[in-house]
């Protein structure tokens, strides 16, 4: 099957589970897309691939990366790009996208995504990596800012000065989790609307959002932790209507990998980003009336 | 200043040992060590691995108990991490452990369940391929047969069990009820293909698991049958082949170097 690529509209999209499948398939819900996780589909058929064909005659798909470990210093696996590449050619998604993050240390994949220091040695690295994916895929990626938990004395770099030179170099785009913002900024102690208003917003090509679980870092401060197993909270809800007031409509992925509820809960939170892009659609096209008038 | 190197360097190897100290330079927004907030990692990367293997072995979880089953996957992920980002590759080794693993000596069968359910993942994942239907065999005359090779389909995969490991997996995945076993009757072989969307699983006849096993090495069915009819004097190879046929585990055959039929 020889398919075109189909980009991803500015609307809300979930991350696809084996669990929804049938209920998406039956109802046809009106949704604007579907993000699947690549590692996931890397076997060689089998249900996964049947299913995955299913949505994608129907929905547009993304497609996110979770295991390059491209914030390591030793080199990307090139077995594992050369997945991701065919990947990409099979379905030809309308985003691709990574992590900030690194997974892998002396071939032991550690399966999470863990924290770079921001110095100009990473940014090096990082770069370099990109530059090897985008050339080996032949397309343009987007980095997504990460969920922190501790910084590094390293570090001689904020974030957004760290994603934006990256960007700056390798051409790449930007994925913008907004709750990984918040995760990070209360982690940090920072201020997640000084992030957001100062972050590139003309670089982001995808926007995330998920439910994180509170706990305390055992000196009583709060420590938010990126569980992906709860609806969106209010406050992240709030940080994304600032974002979109900013960025404008961007393609929003509404990520629930954990305690998966049913089909109908997780649908209602795409159509609630739905309705946020919707007016920003909406006061788009007032502004262009008012231009033109 | 470390390099980006050395800070990963020292990072790994305090996430992969719970005794290790946090590494030094990982600070809170108090600019203090961190323990807690380094421990967040550590707790990730055991958990999420600990849940792959739960995925992938939910029959062997349901016979020893969810604590037991989370300690042993624990000992598991610290002597045998995963070597690749493909996270349904792992747990290839984890019978091996297990069939060592001294507290789960008393449950000899245990390995054997974890092997089939390894190779129902397998299959499930296995390429996909379209099996020979029942005519496969229609028109070739005998003089002829015992000549040919078949392509067994790609995700065929052969669990030999001394214990009736089979009938054990089926009662905890919820095939069948649960009931008394008796660990002294015959052992089972089981066949696990996914000719279509559906993995199955299923007893091979006396003398199958041979004959599967020789036919897997490329050996004609003549060759096959020779194997395991002097594996198991009960072996019937007109039975066998119809079983197999019949279980979609046969992807092709060839008659001579000449001719491939699909």
């Amino acid at each position: 099957m020889t398919m075109q690529p189909q980009a991803i509209p500015s609307r809300a999209g979930v991350g696809l589970k084996p669990e929804h499948h049938q209920a998406i398939i039956e109802t046809g819900p009106d949704i604007g897309w579907f993000e699947i996780h690549a590692e996931n589909y890397m076997g060689a058929g089998g249900p996964p691939h049947r299913r995955l064909a299913e949505i994608r005659e129907r929905y547009p798909i993304s497609l996110h990366g979770v295991g390059l470990s491209i914030g390591a210093a030793r080199p990307i696996d090139r077995d594992h790009l050369q997945r991701l590449k065919q990947l990409n050619e099979r379905y030809r998604p309308g985003l691709f996208s990574e992590h900030l993050a690194w997974s892998t240390h002396d071939s032991i994949f550690f399966n999470d995504l863990l924290p770079v220091p921001y110095t100009e040695d990473s940014v090096a690295r990082v770069s370099e990596h990109i530059d090897q994916v985008q050339e080996t895929v032949g397309r343009r990626m987007l980095l997504e800012n990460p969920s922190t938990y501790l910084t590094f004395v390293e570090s001689t770099m904020g974030e957004i000065d760290f994603l934006t030179e990256v960007a700056r170099r390798t051409g790449c785009g930007l994925l913008l989790d907004v709750n990984n913002v918040h995760v990070s900024a209360t982690n940090q102690q920072t201020d997640a609307i000084s992030y957001l208003d100062a972050f590139p917003m003309e670089l982001v090509g995808e926007i995330h959002l998920a439910g994180y679980a509170p706990e305390d870092d055992g000196k009583g401060a709060p420590l938010l932790i990126d569980a992906h197993d709860r609806p969106i909270d209010p406050y992240v809800w709030g940080l994304y209507e600032h974002t979109i007031a900013r960025a404008g409509p961007v393609p929003t992925l509404v990520e629930w990998d954990n305690d998966v509820p049913e089909w109908p809960v997780l649908f209602a939170e795409a159509q609630r980003a739905d309705a946020v892009l919707a007016r920003a659609q909406e006061a788009r096209e007032r502004e262009l009336v008012a231009v033109a008038g | 200043m470390r390099s980006l190197a050395e800070v990963q360097a020292e990072f790994a190897a305090a996430l992969r040992d719970p005794a290790a100290a946090t590494p030094d330079g990982i600070v809170g927004p108090d600019h203090e060590p961190a323990p807690r907030r380094f421990a967040v990692y550590r707790n990730n990367v055991i958990v999420g691995l600990v849940k792959a293997l739960k995925g992938s072995f939910p029959a062997v979880e349901r016979i020893v108990g969810e604590d037991f089953f989370q300690a042993m996957a624990r000992a598991y992920v610290r002597a045998e991490p995963p070597r690749s980002p493909l996270l349904i590759d792992y747990g290839v080794t984890f019978a091996d452990f297990i069939a060592g693993f001294e507290p789960a000596a008393s449950l000899p069968y245990l390995p054997d369940v974890a092997w089939i359910e390894r190779a129902w993942r397998e299959a499930y994942h296995a390429a996909d391929a379209e099996p020979l239907g029942a005519d496969a065999f229609a028109g070739i005359g005998e003089d002829r047969l015992g000549g040919l090779t078949l392509r067994l389909h790609p995700s065929l995969r052969l669990v030999r069990s001394r214990y009736p490991a089979l009938t054990i997996w089926k009662m905890n995945v919820g095939d069948i009820p649960v009931g008394p076993v008796d660990l002294n009757a015959s052992g089972e072989d089981a066949l696990i293909v996914r000719p279509a969307a559906e993995v199955t699983v299923r007893t091979v006849p006396p003398g199958g698991a041979d004959f599967v096993a020789a036919l897997e090495e490329g050996r004609t069915l003549g060759e096959s049958a020779a194997a395991a009819l002097a594996a198991e004097r009960a072996f019937d190879l007109a039975a066998n082949l119809a079983g197999l046929v019949g279980a979609g585990a046969i992807a092709g055959r060839v008659m001579d170097p000449e001719e491939s039929v699909q």
